[in-house]
């Protein structure tokens, strides 16, 4: 098999293929584990650099993150994990990790000589798969084999969940060493990488087996068209063939699209179902990251939540993408989700995710239209909803804009909704999207916080794979999931002013006291999940924006997030929650006041907090609402393993479409008028 | 025996630096990471390692003649050289590394600037020892080579 061929998908299909060369590559199996070591220490660098010759790992080493990350952007699938100080000169090593996160969705451990618990924890929610305090023994390298294994498996796991039955013949991978070597977990993870590497590399499909496929990469853009196509043709409508054909991408197959297809149509569904979680999340969210301020206590999210929490403030791209990816590295289960929802809201906000917050504010706009899409739509009333919604959403952040937008123009993929009214809303769903996204990689561009965003939702579990790909790229696609479905999403600017978006912006911390239990269901903040729109057609979308301003707390989104959306709708409608107040601290307080003050009640905005409550006041409606509706996804939460970051948002948005779709029936909403929403 | 002799010498030095605490088992690490392949290996990165944190060091005494101080640049820097002397096992440089950047975490100026002066005090006699058996070893293996 050719190996090089495989190099593609980091993940585990390149792995993969590098170990499954031949058969003898079982047997070696870890030895020729590509290693990317990363450390301005050049002491310290020579050191780790025998260290792992000595474990027989191949290693490529770097003194700058700059030069790490253009190694890695140059050869994607040349690398199986990479290892990184935290503390470099030219670039944070969090950010480096982010980054990675959300591009290549590679395994990174972090290193330092710090081992103080905050910084850690930092490690944790930003995405790191471990943690190893200097000076690093051989002990602790001897075993890093691991976390790429475990990525492989989740990912491919999650692809198997999302259910893409396309995926053909998975089967479960019988062990690592084995699996390796067996075409048949390559087939099994090539089979859903295939699909996706496949439109990626074409060159990589020659590759001899199935094994070596490398998966297709759906890069912001790709994803982009995608949602395009996928609004074009209309959700109920969209048929892998006739979306194909719209892309009239080279080198695309139908069943690349269609297995895409299935995975956006989890996310959507994910970003209407998240609810329960939220209030997990939010109290994960507010332990997790300092930076959120006070975070309360872990709950048993924790870890998971945490990790989507801390993501998002920290790199709510690196957070999406893990959620939307599915990759799991630190969070698992759908608590994750429905964390990093409103992780990527309230955290993007605060950190200024969206966007990058400050500057990219514009940007953000772009790929806010991502939310635009969920959050336009909403009204302000709706808003309020939205936010309770969105507060038991959580995790819809992402998802949420999708809603809020739903206006089928928004949809197109999110970043156009920019272009629409909803962007004022949508923007700040998306701009905390973005936020998220483009925080990580600023130089990616916000559309890949979209894309990453948006793989995420879609694929959450299925996706993982596929969307992983370039990382923060497919959160934002992930956003676009949302803007398609427009329409139903007034919510979209709910999510911004409904709540969660509050909590979001109020920066994790406010965002977790007050919205606690409301908002965090939110995860539907991310106004700018379309996705959430497709998904709920009528009734997501009230939620979705709730979630968007709420707290993304996807899980609770499902029902809850239809009642609140409506409010939030209304409520957000004016201000287009802008999620994007997620962004940055400032900016989400600003967009969250707005998003409130189209509430009506949110006037308060003026102070995230005020915000929060507002939402809070909202989502106590909402959220009787919302528990109630919670029904649905918890999962979703779960479903977005560790990156909490956006693609986990959008995964778990997804998810909570998903299973809000299915909810959403119940509720029967209509409008997201806020009486209909059933308490 | 001559060789023999320096053998001895070398191997005196090395447990002296052990029973001093001047070392720790990082130190020996490095060692294990030796082979055939690289003989020197140790040798090379604690060259690098005295070369860079010289350069530390000397960086922190500008910044602490700045005023106001940069305390953030001056812990920078010495977690940088926490992390590599911890590396590299020098025991007691990093000892002073610790104390010092608690002192500074205090803002206790006058204190910190004596903690860097220990810790300067510390590396230059770390030097002190490692240099001379560094050469030992060196001029042995040619020896013996010979």
């Amino acid at each position: 098999m050719n190996v090089s061929s495989v190099k593609g998908s980091m993940s585990i299909s390149s792995s993969t293929s590098t170990w499954k060369a031949g058969d003898t590559i079982s047997d070696q199996f870890p030895a020729g584990l590509r290693v990317l070591v990363v450390d301005d220490d050049p002491t310290c660098l020579m050191i780790l650099e025998k260290m792992l010759i000595a474990c027989l790992y191949k290693v490529t080493k770097c003194n700058r993150a700059e030069t790490a990350l253009s190694k890695l952007r140059e050869n994607k699938n040349g690398y199986d994990i990479v290892l990184s100080d935290v503390h470099m000169p030219d670039m944070d090593g969090f950010k480096l990790l982010e980054h990675i996160g959300l591009e290549m969705d590679l395994p990174v451990i972090m290193m330092s000589a710090d081992d103080g618990k905050q910084v850690v924890m930092k490690g944790v929610t930003h995405g790191a798969c471990d943690y190893l305090i200097k000076p690093v023994r051989i002990e602790a390298l001897k075993n890093i084999w691991q976390h790429v294994v475990r990525k492989r498996k989740n990912e491919w796991k999650e692809f198997e969940q999302s259910g893409s039955v396309e995926e053909g013949d998975r089967q479960p991978k019988q062990s690592d060493d084995a699996d390796y070597s067996s075409s048949a977990n390559e087939g099994n993870w090539k089979g859903s990488k295939k699909r996706k590497d496949e439109e990626e590399e074409t060159d990589e499909r020659d590759d001899t087996s199935t094994l070596k496929k490398p998966r297709v990469v759906w890069s912001v853009e790709l994803h982009q068209q995608f949602v395009a196509a996928v609004n074009q043709l209309g959700i109920d409508k969209a048929v892998p063939k006739k979306i194909l054909e719209l892309m009239n991408v080279p080198g695309l197959t139908r069943e690349n699209v269609a297995s895409h297809l299935q995975k956006y149509r989890l996310y959507l569904r994910r970003l209407s179902g998240v609810s329960q979680h939220q209030s997990n999340l939010s109290t994960i969210i507010s332990a997790q990251d300092p930076t959120f301020g006070s975070l309360s206590s872990l709950s048993g999210l924790d870890l998971q939540t945490l990790a989507a929490t801390g993501q998002l403030p920290a790199q709510s791209l690196a957070r999406l993408q893990a959620a939307g990816l599915g990759r799991a590295t630190a969070k698992s289960g759908i608590p994750i989700t429905l964390v990093d929802q409103r992780n990527i809201f309230s955290f993007e906000n605060p950190k200024l995710r969206f966007g990058e917050g400050q500057q990219q504010h514009m940007t953000n706009k772009q790929q806010v239209n991502l939310l635009h899409g969920i959050p336009t739509t909403m009204e302000p009333k709706q808003l309020v909803s939205l936010r309770h919604a969105a507060q038991s959403i959580g995790n819809m952040n992402m998802q949420v804009p999708p809603h809020g937008a739903q206006n089928s123009q928004n949809n197109p993929l999110l970043m156009q909704m920019g272009q629409q009214q909803q962007q004022s809303r949508g923007q700040i769903l998306v701009d905390s999207t973005i936020n998220h996204a483009p925080r990580l990689s600023s130089s990616m561009g916000q559309p890949i916080l979209s894309n990453g965003i948006a793989t995420n939702v879609s694929s959450r579990n299925g996706i993982p794979e596929n969307i992983r790909a370039p990382g923060y790229s497919q959160t934002p696609s992930m956003l676009n999931f949302p803007v398609n479905h427009a329409s139903e999403l007034p919510g979209n600017s709910f999510a911004l002013g409904s709540t969660p978006g509050v909590s979001i912006l109020t920066s994790k911390g406010a965002f977790q006291e007050d919205v606690n239990s409301e908002i965090k269901g939110s995860g539907g903040l991310m106004p700018s999940y379309d996705v959430f729109n497709d998904l709920n057609q009528h009734k997501p979308q009230s939620w979705e924006l709730q979630n968007v301003g709420m707290a993304f707390d996807t899980s609770q989104h499902s029902n809850s997030l239809q009642g609140n959306l409506d409010l939030t709708q209304s409520a957000l409608g004016q201000q287009g929650f802008s999620s994007g107040q997620m962004n940055g601290h400032n900016r989400s307080a600003a967009v969250a006041n707005k998003a409130m003050f189209s509430t009506g009640d949110v006037k308060e905005l003026g102070s995230a907090q005020n915000v929060n409550q507002h939402l809070n006041n909202l989502l106590v409606d909402n959220t009787i609402r919302v528990k109630s509706e919670r029904v649905c996804d918890t999962s979703p939460a779960n479903i977005f393993p560790d990156h909490f970051g956006q693609d986990d948002l959008m995964s778990a948005l997804l998810k909570q479409q998903e299973s809000v779709a299915s909810s959403e029936n119940e509720f029967d909403f209509d409008g997201y008028s806020m009486n209909n929403i059933p308490v | 025996m001559e060789s023999k002799h320096v053998h001895e010498q070398i191997a005196a030095m090395r447990q002296s630096f052990f029973n001093e605490e001047v070392l720790n088992e990082n130190f020996s690490q490095l060692e294990q990471l030796e082979g055939k392949d690289n003989p020197n290996f140790v040798e090379e990165v604690f060259t690098m390692y005295l070369r860079d944190s010289i350069a530390f060091l000397e960086t922190i005494e500008e910044a602490m003649k700045t005023i106001p101080i940069d305390s953030i640049k001056v812990d920078s820097i010495l977690h940088q050289l926490k992390g590599s002397s911890a590396s590299v096992g020098a025991n007691k440089v990093l000892k002073e590394v610790n104390k010092t950047r608690q002192v500074l975490g205090k803002g206790n100026l006058e204190r910190t600037k004596a903690s860097i002066l220990e810790l300067r005090k510390e590396y230059d006699s770390f030097k002190a020892k490692l240099e001379p058996y560094f050469q030992l070893k060196q001029a042995n293996s040619m020896a013996q080579e010979k």
